[in-house]
């Protein structure tokens, strides 16, 4: 399986990101935001960081680039597109997930390894993680407060789209205490935490086991292999 | 050449964490008169001549990019009046 992470000027963690891929047994391929061109991958990553040094907004120059007419046509067809922090708001800003980004309602940045609940595991990026499961990876922004109007809460809400949930404390103000959100179709996943930097024993969030022992990061990218083999079985 | 000018704020129902910084700053100068702070944008946009066509795509424009009317509201859309 290939799967494409695209580099927008200002992302961070695409080489993680193509690490974390490359653990969980794909391929990563490297995009380009200047290009119109998807290289014939099979999903693709927003990987985090400060695109166009989140002038606007954060995410919003970005959603304007020429490879995202590419990834949102691709997304409306059902590949599955993972937006982690700058990602996830790139998303929303494409209008590929609903809602908002705001600055921390606290107002700073916020760097932690981060408690979460994972809500929903029908979706392309969440299927190997168990009903309920509780997951600690990296959390590192400074707007990272998910907004959106009641109706939307009560539709992502009712139709269980919200992924993940922040536990112990909500780091940003974000609205019923959501880190990350799935469309309708369960294709498209946003979170602003990132699932990349807890990949591999030694460089992830400690655990009771042992320090830097996380690797709840990884279920993400394994999920999506999983999925892929399936559906071409 | 004249200048279109487009405003955005932060919708009145968000909390806009940038404009409470400067409403305690200013509590914190003695400034108890005021009470509220809100921060938005203002674009001064550039155009070779105003038509009504012109005026439509940069509306267009400030609410699919200028403006996530999610977070935030297109306050208004004007021209500039050029002082002589």
């Amino acid at each position: 399986m290939r799967i494409g992470v695209i580099t927008f000027p200002g992302s961070l963690d695409d080489r993680d990101a193509q690490r974390a891929i490359r653990l969980a047994g794909a391929d990563p391929v490297a995009l380009w935001h200047g290009d119109h061109d998807l290289d014939g991958v099979d999903a693709i990553v927003l990987p985090g960081g400060f695109s166009y040094g989140d002038y606007l907004r954060c995410g919003a120059i970005a959603a304007h680039s020429p490879i995202m007419r590419e990834v949102v046509d691709a997304a409306n067809a059902g590949m599955p597109v993972l937006g982690i922090c700058n990602g996830f708001q790139i998303l929303v800003e494409a209008h590929l997930l609903p809602g908002g980004l705001v600055r921390n309602d606290h107002g700073d940045f916020i760097c932690r390894d981060q408690r979460l609940r994972v809500e929903n595991t029908t979706s392309a990026w969440t299927t190997g993680f168990s009903e309920s499961q509780e997951i600690t990876i990296p959390l590192k922004n400074g707007e990272g407060g998910f907004l959106a109007d009641q109706e939307t809460i009560d539709r992502l809400e009712g139709e269980g789209q919200v992924a993940f949930r922040y536990l112990d404390v909500n780091p940003n103000g974000s609205l019923n205490d959501i880190a990350g959100i799935s469309n309708a179709r369960g294709n498209v996943v946003g979170l602003m935490p990132h699932p990349e930097h807890a990949v591999e024993e030694g460089f992830g969030p400690d655990t009771r086991a042992a320090m830097r022992s996380g690797t709840d990061g990884l279920t993400f990218f394994t999920s999506v292999v999983k999925s892929a083999l399936l559906a071409n079985a | 050449m004249p200048t279109i000018v487009v405003e955005v704020m932060p919708k009145a129902v968000l909390l806009d964490p940038q404009g409470k910084a400067v409403t305690g700053a200013l509590h914190r100068l003695g400034k108890s008169n005021i009470s509220e702070v809100r921060i938005g944008k203002r674009f001064e946009v550039t155009v070779d001549e105003v038509t009504d066509a012109v005026l439509a795509d940069v509306q267009a424009l400030a609410e699919d990019m200028f403006a996530n009317l999610v977070i935030e509201d297109v306050v208004s859309v004007a021209v500039l009046e050029q002082a002589n």
